[in-house]
């Protein structure tokens, strides 16, 4: 049996899979006598890998010496963490694999979160660790972690390389896995004598990956099914989730909203695959979702899945979401669908085939002619009464939403905006209006603290045309900031808003909700004391530190970072610390309970429906 | 109805699967009530069987999380009444001269051997499906059992069809 090859798997995968696989077309090459290091690199090269975001040391030393020669741009960045963070960016503003480098023991283990939070939000990334040399394995060696046990539950798959024969077909493997089927991070960790020994290279290699095949295409009949509940419907909602992206579905979604005349809501990790400014956007439903995109889920009689699972933060309490709807959930992985909700048609497939097999079944159903016309007027009016806002503070203080909302204005929707996690993050998400895919980065499943600055440069490695902001906490800002030295020296210009209150801020919000204003452990003191001081701290890493403390300036500051193109800019968004986040359905309870803001909840006309 | 399932798992014969396996269970919150591997016909392809604990609907996310494991090449779920059922029990019988006629005729009873004799004890291997092995302990109790051990839980479809061939599996 002839085994499939990185080229021949590239012409059965879609096109968006392709480019991610193989970043540029596979080279050919004969055996040449190298070392273990060597074929590593040559792989790498061979692979189309533009960049690697790393730190060596003792036992990843041999990739290193081969790879001060190569065409691959090795990006040194502070901490590891900050490597898989960049890779993770890089992946999602290009599409591309990204690639993360460490070194054993505390430079893997530096590694782990950012794997995690790559394998949450499905981000195709290959971390190359070096490993102490095969007889110190199992001996407590200096710098010996087993990573690739400690990777098990947070990676798609992992390597520990044994030979350096398999190097080539192992990295070959690694980013055919990370990049297909259901993206993810893999990890090939290779001992040092490995890297060292003697060996031959040559390209490509045969993957040997038996028992990995992942659905592409759906099932005809699912399909025809979904249609025609489609048809059926009088209340349904496409439930938009970040697989649309990764499949690269924006514009058939488009089409089989329009066609249909649906109403859509994206979900965090899906924002841009359908434009904010598009009539049938609903927004965001969820935690922090609008009121008429949580109101359409909860009394949808149809929710049509799209690439979205169905997380708690979504759905709220379990058992009373969309208690009317029938699921139609297509995934490309098959354990998503009816893991959390029950799906009645369940459809296995890339979410491009699918919804180019729906266009054309909902065509053939009915023409395509409903357009819910009740739904609407139900759903308008809740966009009317109930639109996202925010109120001005009365102690005077600047409005966060105000400052990421004008960011966004001035900006604009070409931009790629990357956000940490907590209150910035969900105004972010709602005050910025997405219109394109791949726009929108950040750390949703994980909820990785931390994650914005080094995404944000890797997005602008990646994308080095693109303006690239990353709008942080100052809680967060304080977790990654170190790599703004790595975005000075490298050159790698982008603009970071921290977005600060002084606090941390959403878990002061649930103080403030929840435990009586006891604000435990949540003030920072970078107003109080203004430790440490964002600008100054911007300078010593070799910034262009601002500061903004009044409504009247943050167009000026905005504009004066958007002219600064030679260094990465910090600016100091000094703002109110009171400011909440709405709507919200509080965690655990039901979708039904949202909150529009503080002690008022939403009144819903039953009778229209 | 039983909740107990019975999976065949082949997976590549290599370092570290069984830990991927095992591990899948106990971050999901699956239950195992036994787990046996070893080699098949095939060098490269190694068979995992699980007996697992669970309502019909986590036991199709057991083995759809199975399924995504790389080394994972294909499950097969055993129906108890299509499939020959089989525990290995080695016990340790505490038998002085007195007992030791009555502990034998047990032995005879159940189709066990005696594989070690000892002044006070007798060493019985026994081999069959688990409520088998049960009521040969419960028979053997009152004796007074000193030490026993128990493999997984093996099994293997009835009938001329095999489940290591096809094409989820490489052509070796």
């Amino acid at each position: 049996m002839t085994r499939p090859t990185p080229e021949s798997l590239a012409h059965r995968a879609t096109p968006a899979t392709v480019a991610a696989a193989v970043n540029t077309a596979p080279v050919s090459t004969a055996p040449v006598a190298t070392t273990g290091a060597g074929a590593l690199v040559r792989s790498l090269e061979a692979l189309g890998v533009e960049v690697v975001f790393g730190i060596p040391g003792g036992t990843i030393l041999p990739a290193y010496d081969p790879l001060f020669d190569s065409t691959v741009r090795h990006i040194l960045v502070r901490h590891e963490q900050g490597a898989g963070h960049a890779a993770t960016g890089y992946a999602q503003a290009t599409g591309k694999v990204g690639v993360c480098m460490a070194t054993s023991g505390p430079g893997a283990t530096n590694l782990v979160t950012a794997i995690a939070d790559a394998y949450m939000d499905s981000v195709p990334i290959v971390a190359i660790t070096g490993q102490v040399s095969r007889a110190a394995i199992g001996t407590d060696a200096f710098q010996e972690a087993d990573i690739q046990g400690i990777t098990l539950p947070i990676t798609k798959h992992n390597f520990l390389v044994q030979t350096p024969e398999e190097l080539p077909r192992i990295m070959a493997e690694a980013f055919h896995l990370a990049a297909t089927g259901r993206p993810g991070p893999v990890l090939v960790d290779i001992p040092k004598d490995v890297q060292q020994a003697q060996t031959t290279f040559a390209w490509p290699p045969t993957l040997d990956l038996p028992g990995y095949r992942p659905t592409l295409h759906p099932h005809g009949k699912q399909i025809r099914e979904a249609a025609r509940l489609i048809a059926a419907a009088k209340r349904p909602v496409l439930y938009v989730g970040g697989g649309v992206l990764k499949a690269g579905a924006t514009d058939g979604l488009r089409k089989l909203a329009e066609l249909t005349g649906m109403p859509v809501v994206t979900t965090l990790m899906a924002l841009g695959a359908f434009p904010d400014s598009h009539p049938q956007h609903l927004g965001m439903p969820g935690m922090h979702g609008t009121v008429p995109a949580v109101y359409a889920l909860q009394k949808a009689d149809l929710l049509v899945t799209l690439g979205a699972r169905f997380d708690d933060r979504v759905t709220g309490q379990l058992d009373s979401f969309a208690p009317d709807a029938k699921i139609v959930h297509a995934d490309i992985d098959p354990a998503e669908i009816g893991k959390n909700r029950h799906a009645d048609v369940p459809i296995v497939g890339d979410a491009r085939h699918v919804i180019d097999e729906l266009i054309a079944a909902v065509s053939a159903t009915s023409g395509g002619v409903e357009q819910y016309p009740a739904w609407w007027t139900t759903l308008n009016d809740l966009r009317e009464r109930y639109p996202l806002g925010y109120e001005e503070p009365t102690d005077g203080t600047l409005a966060p939403q105000y400052v990421i909302e004008r960011i966004g204005e001035l900006v604009g929707p070409d931009a790629i905006y990357c956000a940490g996690v907590g209150q910035h993050q969900m105004w972010a998400s709602q005050f910025i209006k997405y219109e394109k895919p791949g726009t929108w980065l950040n750390s949703g499943g994980a909820g990785t603290m931390g994650y914005a600055v080094p995404a944000a440069m890797g997005a602008k490695v990646g994308r080095p045309d693109t303006q690239v902001w990353a709008i942080d906490g100052d809680g967060c800002f304080q977790m990654t900031n170190q790599e703004l030295a790595t975005c000075a020296l490298e050159g790698i210009p982008v603009k970071i808003a921290v977005i600060n209150n002084g606090n941390l801020g959403m878990v002061r919000q649930w103080q403030t909700l929840f435990y009586d204003g006891r604000y435990s452990n949540t003030e920072l003191g970078t107003h109080k004391h203004r430790i440490p001081d964002f600008v100054k701290l911007a300078e010593a890493l070799g910034c262009i530190g601002l500061r903004c403390e009044s409504k009247d300036d943050v167009d000026k500051v905005i504009k004066q970072a958007m002219e600064i193109n030679d260094a990465p800019v910090v600016i100091d968004f000094t703002v109110g610390k009171d400011a909440m986040v709405w709507p919200m359905v509080a965690a655990g309870t039901s979708n039904d309970e949202i909150m529009f803001a503080r002690d008022v909840r939403p009144t819903f006309e039953e009778d229209d429906l | 109805m039983t909740t107990k399932h019975t999976l065949s798992v082949l997976v590549e014969n290599k370092p570290g699967v069984l830990a991927r396996v095992s591990g899948l269970f106990s971050r999901r919150s699956f239950n195992i009530d036994s787990l046996a591997v070893g080699e098949t016909e095939n060098p490269d392809v190694s068979r995992i069987t699980i007996v697992v604990d669970a309502e019909s609907s986590p036991l199709e996310q057991v083995t759809k999380q199975l399924n995504k494991l790389v080394n994972v090449l294909k499950i097969v779920e055993l129906d108890p009444a299509q499939s020959v059922q089989r525990e290995l029990l080695l016990v340790k019988v505490r038998a002085d001269r007195a007992q030791r006629g009555q502990v034998l005729e047990t032995v005879e009873l159940f189709r066990a051997r005696v594989i070690d004799v000892a002044p006070d004890t007798l060493t019985i291997e026994a081999t069959g499906n688990p409520d088998k092995l049960d009521a040969l302990l419960r028979d053997l109790e009152p004796y007074g059992i000193k030490e026993m051990v128990q493999s997984g839980l093996v099994a293997i479809g009835r009938g001329s069809r095999s489940i290591t061939t096809g094409p989820a599996l490489r052509a070796a």
